[in-house]
């Protein structure tokens, strides 16, 4: 028992600790305060979206973090979770009526096809050099919002319809539409549970830690430092990159899986542009290489419009300026030499960071 | 006939995507930065020119000076507050910054504006150039798009050829350590890049309404990733490449809508610019960099 | 003749042959030759600019030589990527250079043995026994190869935190630790007061001698090779100018002029 807390609180296995610590912590926390109806419905409404956001934006920091590599288009895949779990437990729903399974079955399947469409995206671009995911993802974002937003499918007693541009799903009678066009998924059952958001993180995160702390995390990282040096060194740079970009995009296709599953009807506008730079700023201000910062980062700032609410139509703008300065200061060098003395004094930063 | 009409409508809206384009392209060869608050500054551009208009009654020509010297203002004051302090900083942190900016232009605007569409006025008297009698119909806008397009890339190339500013500004793109010791002003050349790219936002603001005319916060969104792709997809980096991606990309936009479909035109564009890439990384009139070892 | 009667029967570890590259229509490498035996250490030297480093990045094939065959202990390697030549059995540093700055020391090292302590990703994400066997067994085989560059009180620094010799050094333990046939060393002194050279000639002794590979070393400090290159090669405008034993070498008239100039 002394040994696994000694090992718990290593210098390896700090950071690990305290975003295990912090997410259960918060988890029972907020559990109780819901339960016991102590707790806004603003904010038991934000619970699962925030949920979704932090493993997105976990998973991203694999990308711009550790790997390296710009991915603009993490909306896209969360876009692509989303929509396959909405058909997945809607199609589901007369077979598995239990709601727990269906939302596992769920996540998994938006998981296993996001991460497949990042294989997909990863087999060109990467054995480019250069900046190139940052685009293509972006691109694709683009592309995958306009074809969703093109997609009809629909159930009835004779199986799953589909149907693309235009809707002629022919349902028989009682058949039900699960996605309509532009309105995207419509009566979708909200099975997304807060605990399945927290047991969602904690995966994601034994997930990125195990494998950053590993033969292919060093990798990763290698080929993020100096390419040319890992590949001298036997490292197959766009495997590994690839890599970070698959798993990268399988987790966000959970998140949005479960994002899915929690509104009973949702737009493929949601994921668009802007939500990729949200969930990519949430990542640079939580710090690249540090998912408790990821963690931290990713609550406070969905939260802080919310908070801000009673500020009403300045709130954004305030957002706005509070995006500007943390920049501006966090780069200021005088800044950096005062917080490297800081960190150098208490013996932390513990993890690589980009 | 109507392949042709569709391909001339095409170039205009090429054209306005090839001025914003340039915006994007300079900055990137300059500064080494993706400015995405651009596409703001031609929502800021389209408000003042709108204002212009319909408050002051201005002249559309005044108008459009106007609202050059507007986002001119705003480009320069954008850099120096925003983006001079970030020089040594990661390009994340300057992208995540340009982000910030961008929500502040369009939070702003929707504070002082509100977020409702205002109608753009007509700044043509309308109508269309009848050719092969009356086979086929051209917009005198779309013709007027094509000619300021065509102005602004020849006297952008003469400007970057001929003059001294045109010359530190390659040198700066070339390499910037060096241009600081031949004496340029590197941080002047950076301004003036900023400020010539904003001037072209406001020209492509004032076309781009004047064919879709309607003004409102995000309106510059979906042009400034359009464009940006348009930079990528001629070599970002290089101003004729800017100028050809531009004008392609209006052209494939608008052949997709005519010929596949309206829904999926954005998916298609999109779709081309990844196809190009693969096949030639650098864009289509970029250079091709590699590391020395 | 000497040399040819010595090494008749031995199959040579690096067998390049009428090795060039152009690039465009500038000739950077012509007609090269090299032989280097099991156990050797060989140099490399010639004026600025002579192409001996451009002869590294051929031979680990960071670029595609346009003539010529490059066999490693009998073996084509003349089609292989980087990556593949890495495996094979080559292993180099960098005249600039080239550390994973962000990872620590020991990392460094680690990520050496990428192809040589080998799991798999379910092991990595699981944790399995395997997982914590090799990175157990991982970690004593660098932190012995740490020893030996007397970096092992660093091994949780940072790499790009290392002072400019040390981090030459952790360069070779990096190299060191992909288990290679063949070691090339770009410029392995730069930089370097006498003192820390002179450390180092002991080291890339041992490491001959400890692991029995071969080394091919580009240097421009005549005392470090003079002082443990078994054999020299002269490179001067992209062409072999002279090839013998050092003392050959620092006799050879044409050599002296090559340096001296006329």
């Amino acid at each position: 028992m002394g040994n696994l807390f000694k090992k718990m609180f290593s210098r390896e296995n700090r950071g690990r600790t305290a975003s295990y610590l912090i997410i259960i912590i918060a988890y029972i926390v907020l559990e109780i305060m819901r339960l016991s109806g102590n707790m806004t419905n603003l904010l038991s409404s934000l619970l699962v979206p925030v949920c979704c956001y932090i493993t997105a934006a976990i998973a991203l920091n694999l990308n711009v973090g550790f790997s390296g590599e710009l991915n603009l288009g993490q909306g896209g895949f969360m876009g692509v979770g989303a929509f396959t779990a909405v058909v997945v437990s809607g199609s589901l729903a007369g077979v598995i009526p239990n709601p727990v399974i269906r939302l596992i079955l769920a996540m998994i399947a938006g998981a296993v096809l996001a991460g497949a469409v990042g294989w997909l995206i990863g087999i060109p671009v990467l054995k480019l050099q250069g900046d190139y995911l940052a685009i293509v993802t972006l691109a694709f974002g683009q592309i995958i919002k306009s074809l969703i937003t093109n997609l009809y499918v629909g159930l009835d007693k004779n199986g799953m319809h589909f149907s693309f541009v235009d809707n002629h799903l022919n349902l028989a009678e009682g058949g039900k539409v699960l996605i309509s066009g532009p309105m995207g998924a419509t009566g979708t059952e909200r099975i997304a549970t807060f605990t399945a958001g927290a047991v969602l993180i904690l995966i994601a995160l034994t997930i990125v830690y195990n494998l950053i702390r590993s033969r292919h995390g060093r990798a990763i990282m290698a080929a993020r430092d100096n390419r040319i040096a890992a590949e001298s060194v036997g490292i197959h740079i766009a495997n590994t990159k690839m890599l970070a970009v698959v798993i990268s995009a399988a987790l966000a296709g959970a998140a949005g899986a479960l994002f899915g599953l929690n509104n009973a009807s949702l737009a493929a506008s949601k994921f668009d542009f802007n939500l990729s730079i949200l969930i990519l700023v949430y990542v640079v201000l939580g710090g690249l290489g540090n998912l408790n910062g990821t963690i931290i980062a990713t609550t406070v700032l969905v939260l802080l419009p919310e908070l801000l609410r009673s500020l009403q139509d300045y709130r954004m703008l305030i957002y706005a300026v509070i995006l500007i300065v943390i920049m501006l200061v966090s780069n200021n060098e005088k800044m950096k030499t005062g917080l490297e003395r800081l960190r150098r004094k208490t013996g932390k930063g513990a993890d690589s960071h980009a | 006939m109507a392949l042709l009409s569709y391909l001339i409508s095409g170039l205009g809206l090429g054209s306005v995507y090839a001025i914003i384009a340039l915006g994007y392209t300079m900055v990137y060869g300059i500064a080494k930065m993706l400015n995405f608050a651009h596409g703001d500054v031609i929502m800021i551009g389209a408000y003042a020119a709108f204002f212009a208009m319909t408050r002051f009654g201005l002249p559309v020509l005044l108008s459009v000076l106007l609202s050059m010297v507007v986002c001119t203002v705003l480009g320069v004051v954008i850099e120096r507050l925003a983006y001079k302090p970030l020089r040594q900083a990661s390009n994340l942190s300057v992208l995540i910054t340009a982000i910030g900016v961008s929500y502040l232009l369009q939070n702003g605007a929707q504070l002082l504006w509100s977020s409702s569409t205002k109608v753009f006025p007509s700044i043509l008297a309308g109508g269309s150039l009848q050719l092969f009698g009356g086979k086929l119909s051209v917009s005198w806008l779309s013709i007027l798009t094509i000619l300021v397009c065509i102005a602004v890339m020849v006297c952008l190339t003469l400007f970057v050829n001929k003059t001294l500013t045109g010359k530190a500004m390659r040198a700066c793109a070339e390499d910037k350590g060096a241009a600081l010791l031949m004496g340029i002003n590197v941080d002047r050349i950076i301004s003036i890049t900023f400020a010539i790219g904003s001037g072209l936002a406001a020209i492509a603001a004032v076309l781009f309404c004047a064919a879709y005319p309607s003004v409102y916060p995000t309106l510059g969104s979906m042009p400034g990733i359009k464009a940006f792709t348009a930079a990528v997809f001629g070599g970002i980096g290089s101003i004729p490449g800017a100028f050809l991606g531009g004008l392609l990309l209006g052209i494939i936009e608008t052949l997709a809508k005519a010929y596949i479909s309206t829904q999926l035109a954005d998916a298609i564009v999109f779709a081309v610019l990844i196809i190009v890439l693969l096949i030639k990384p650098s864009g289509l009139l970029g250079r091709k960099i590699s590391e020395k070892v | 003749m000497r040399e040819e009667m010595k090494t008749d029967n031995r199959i040579p570890v690096l067998e390049a042959e009428d090795l060039g590259i152009d690039f465009g229509g500038l000739t950077a490498v012509n007609n090269l030759s090299l032989k280097i035996y099991d156990n050797e250490i060989v140099g490399l030297i010639g004026p600025n600019g002579a192409g001996k480093t451009t002869v590294f990045n051929l031979l680990t094939k960071v670029y595609e030589p346009t003539r010529g065959t490059i066999k490693l202990c009998g073996q084509d390697i003349g089609k292989m990527t980087t990556v593949e030549v890495n495996k094979a059995g080559i292993a180099r540093t960098f005249q600039n250079i080239r550390l994973f700055m962000n990872l620590s020391v020991l990392d460094n090292v680690i990520t050496g043995m990428h192809n040589t302590v080998v799991y798999g990703l379910t092991d990595s994400l699981f944790r399995t026994k395997k997982f914590r066997e090799s990175e157990k067994l991982a970690e004593e085989k660098a932190r012995e190869i740490l020893r030996i560059f007397e970096l092992e009180d660093k091994a949780d620094v940072p790499a790009g935190s290392l002072p400019y010799g040390e981090q030459r050094r952790l360069e070779i333990a990096r190299a060191l630790a992909t288990e290679p046939k063949l070691l090339l060393l770009d410029e392995p002194a730069a930089g370097m007061n006498p003192q820390e050279t002179e450390e180092l000639m002991k080291t890339i002794r041992f490491i001959k001698e400890h692991f029995g590979i071969a080394i091919l070393l580009i240097e421009h400090d005549m005392k470090l090779v003079m002082g443990i290159c078994e054999r020299i090669t002269v490179l001067n405008y992209g062409a072999m100018l002279a090839s013998g034993t050092p003392a050959e070498i620092q006799a050879n008239p044409q050599v002296i002029k090559a340096y001296l100039g006329e």
